[in-house]
């Protein structure tokens, strides 16, 4: 009885926390699902202008196909591929690091954990003002480098810390077991600690490329237009015509950038509970 | 067929404590050899420099007569179980098995492979679980699947770092017999860590003995429980462990607080010229007198019995002495060193189950001094160790290792001929 009674009190007091933090999600997608006259006239909604009463697609085509393809489009593209390119440096460097980290007693190896911690604290948007004239120098300015670069600054602090965690709850015993079986430290590595580190990276992995595909400071900041991710992308969304706003665009593409995120989320949700405590406790 | 050598072995920790200081030993082909020692003495610490996973500070490690000392732990060709096992959680029993034969690229075809890990299986007992993961294994069978990957590749030796540790005591008692029965059949040389007793006594060939990094004794089990050489040894080894009483010496007599022995020969010399000596006695040693065996020159003596424990085939009796101050001090430390819970001041007599002696009794008890021994409280030396009797239970136990390991072999090419014959007839 007493068990029953706390998780319905739980459930109870979750409520009003899930509702806080879906009701802006659910009111992008109602958004984006109005036609531009919807937008306009609240008779056309119902629930007092939330949801429309006939849902239209107009939006979705207009950023896939119409007028704001070609800004859209080619966001998408940048977003993924700076992601992924930033996320699978920074964790493949954090392996290396981490594993070393973990294992080998060398001097600093203190101040490579301080220092990556203080990295990870220090405000982006402080750094981008020097950047961007840096970059502008070097001729980084508006290219994909230009923003995978400081990506894996973003990303790689982070994914040292967890997966050093990780790396520290496997044995050692099971390396120096297959080294006695004839194995090299890299056989050992490779066949033993990799597997075993696999879900911690991962889980590194979802939670870099997250960081690095929710990042507007430095995409609107040192990308103009070759080089723009969506969440800059949105910011230039103008109007079918100078005097309409591009409210319902931008909510549609930002379901389309939402998406990945929630269903990746959804379907890892517990190995990113497992890899954000184990780092948090054993660090 | 290989022999380990370790010549003035040392090592020192980054903070220059020697765990392990100055051990020599030989471990012949074949042998099985086991090194006790109380918890923290370098037992594991010995074995991982033999393997190759810690760095030798000095000496020289050989096998086969090649030194070693430099190599890989992979290029040293020995097998290791792990106290806590190290299996590989992601593969397969079959796999963990397999594993060092996969790791000898190009040497095994995929065939050989499966049929070696079947064979190791059928040894173990563990073919039925072959395709199972170890998480999902009970103790015992965790236990032999390590044992399997030590096994399947030609190993020159087996070393085992306390492997029955995690095991409940009859499991334990099941695996070390296997365990001798394996090595025997095998005839791999073994070095072997525990702290048990029972392991060290009935599985080693030698046992030996360190304290604190150091080399005590290394010797046959029996000759360790007859004609130990020291303090630390003497007590070590047996269970319940030998009494140490206090004695004075006065002339020719060793009084002792349960009563006076008179000293002749060799070892009146020996005791000449000391206040006191320490008097070592095997609680077995001691009889109840009034079951009337005989026992020629014994010594008899009175003594309050305070607690008796009941066995069934034996029985224990706890008799309270007054401990001697001047040998305090060197008993306590004895104690300390032999991880003892406190100051020894009760004897244990292991008596016949017959006897009728009770709590609170005064009893009459008997012992034969010739099972004595003498030990000098400074160095703690044995006195009454002789050294002929030792080399004699040394010469004969190495007989009867030969012996043994001969009658393996042959038990062996038996099984295999027989099995051999039908297959040729069909
Ligand atoms: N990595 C290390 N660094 C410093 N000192 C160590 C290290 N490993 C062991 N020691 C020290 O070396 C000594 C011997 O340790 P070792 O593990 O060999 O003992 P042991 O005989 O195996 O004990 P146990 O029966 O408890 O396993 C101990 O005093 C220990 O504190
Ligand atoms: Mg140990």
């Amino acid at each position: 009885m007493e068990t029953n009674k706390t998780k319905w009190g739980l459930a109870g007091a979750s409520v009003p926390i899930m509702l806080w933090t879906l009701i802006p999600i659910v009111w992008i997608v109602a958004t984006s699902l109005k036609s531009t006259t919807a937008l306009a006239d609240q008779q056309q909604n119902v629930f007092g202008n939330f949801w429309p009463k006939s849902i239209s697609w107009d939006n979705y085509s207009l950023i896939f196909t119409g007028g704001a393809k070609d800004l859209f489009v080619p966001a998408l593209w940048h977003s993924i591929v700076v992601c992924l390119v930033a996320t699978l440096i920074s964790v493949v460097l954090a392996t290396f690091c981490a594993y070393a980290i973990a294992r080998l007693d060398f001097p600093g190896k203190k101040a490579i954990l301080i220092t990556a911690l203080t990295v990870s604290f220090f405000p982006v948007i402080a750094m981008v003002t020097p950047l961007f004239n840096l970059w502008r120098i070097l001729h980084l300015f508006d290219t994909l480098p230009g923003l995978i670069i400081p990506y894996i600054t973003l990303t790689l602090p982070l994914s040292i810390w967890i997966l050093s965690a990780f790396f520290q709850q496997i044995p050692w015993e099971m390396e120096q077991a297959a080294q006695v079986d004839g194995a090299s430290s890299w056989q050992a590595f490779v066949k033993v600690v990799a597997p075993l580190a696999a879900p911690g990276v991962f889980t590194t992995a979802i939670i870099a490329f997250f960081t690095a595909w929710n990042d507007f400071v430095f995409s609107s900041n040192l990308t103009a237009a070759r080089a723009q991710t969506v969440p800059a992308a949105l910011n230039s969304f103008t109007g079918a015509s100078q005097f309409t706003q591009p409210t319902g665009a931008i909510c549609a593409a930002a379901v389309v950038v939402t998406i990945p995120v929630v269903i990746l989320v959804l379907l890892f949700q517990r190995r990113i509970v497992a890899g954000l405590t184990s780092g948090a406790v054993k660090g | 067929m290989s022999s380990i050598e370790l010549k003035n072995i040392v090592k020192k920790y980054g903070d220059g404590f020697p765990a392990v200081n100055d051990v020599s030993l030989n471990i012949a082909d074949g042998e099985f050899m086991i090194l006790v020692g109380p918890s923290g003495c370098g037992k594991s610490t010995l074995l991982r420099m033999v393997v190759g996973l810690e760095d030798i500070t000095s000496g020289e490690l050989d096998i086969n007569g090649k030194r070693v000392n430099d190599l890989a732990p992979r290029d040293r060709n020995l097998a290791m179980v792990f106290q806590n096992y190290a299996l590989y959680p992601h593969l397969t029993v079959f796999e963990n098995i397999a594993f060092p034969l996969r790791l000898a690229k190009g040497k095994h075809s995929d065939n050989e492979i499966k049929e070696k890990v079947n064979t190791a299986a059928d040894m173990l007992e563990l073919r039925e679980h072959l395709e199972r993961k170890p998480a999902n294994l009970s103790g015992g069978q965790r236990q032999r699947v390590a044992m399997g990957r030590a096994i399947v590749r030609e190993a020159d030796a087996f070393l085992f770092d306390e492997p029955l540790s995690n095991l409940d005591a009859k499991l334990r008692g099941q695996m070390r017999t296997e365990i001798a029965r394996m090595q025997r059949r095998l005839g791999v040389t073994t070095l072997y860590v525990t702290h048990d007793q029972t392991e060290a006594m009935t599985l080693g060939d030698r046992v030996a003995v360190l304290k604190k990094g150091i080399l005590q004794q290394c010797a046959s089990p029996r000759e360790l429980y007859e004609q130990p050489i020291n303090l630390f040894v003497a007590g070590f080894i047996g269970s319940p462990p030998m009494n140490f009483l206090p004695a004075r010496v006065e002339g020719n007599t060793l009084k002792m607080p349960i009563a006076d022995v008179e000293l002749t020969g060799e070892l009146a010399e020996k005791v000449k010229g000391k206040n006191a000596v320490i008097v070592g006695l095997r609680p077995e040693h001691i009889k109840d007198a009034s079951l009337g065996d005989n026992i020629s020159h014994g010594v008899p003596f009175k003594a309050v019995v305070d607690v008796t424990e009941w066995l069934g085939n034996e029985q224990y009796a706890y008799i309270p002495f007054d401990s001697d101050p001047s040998l305090q001090g060197t008993l306590e430390e004895l104690d300390r060193d032999l991880d003892g819970e406190g100051m020894r001041t009760q004897m244990v007599v292991n008596l016949d189950s017959r006897s009728r002696v009770r709590e609170g009794q005064e009893a009459d008890l008997v012992f034969d001094p010739s099972f004595m021994h003498v030990f000098d409280p400074e160095s703690g030396d044995c006195l009454t160790r002789d050294d002929d009797r030792a080399a004699e239970i040394a010469r004969d136990n190495e007989e009867q290792r030969k012996a043994a390991l001969e009658r393996a072999k042959s038990r062996e090419s038996n099984a295999a001929s027989q099995s051999a014959e039908p297959r040729q007839a069909s």
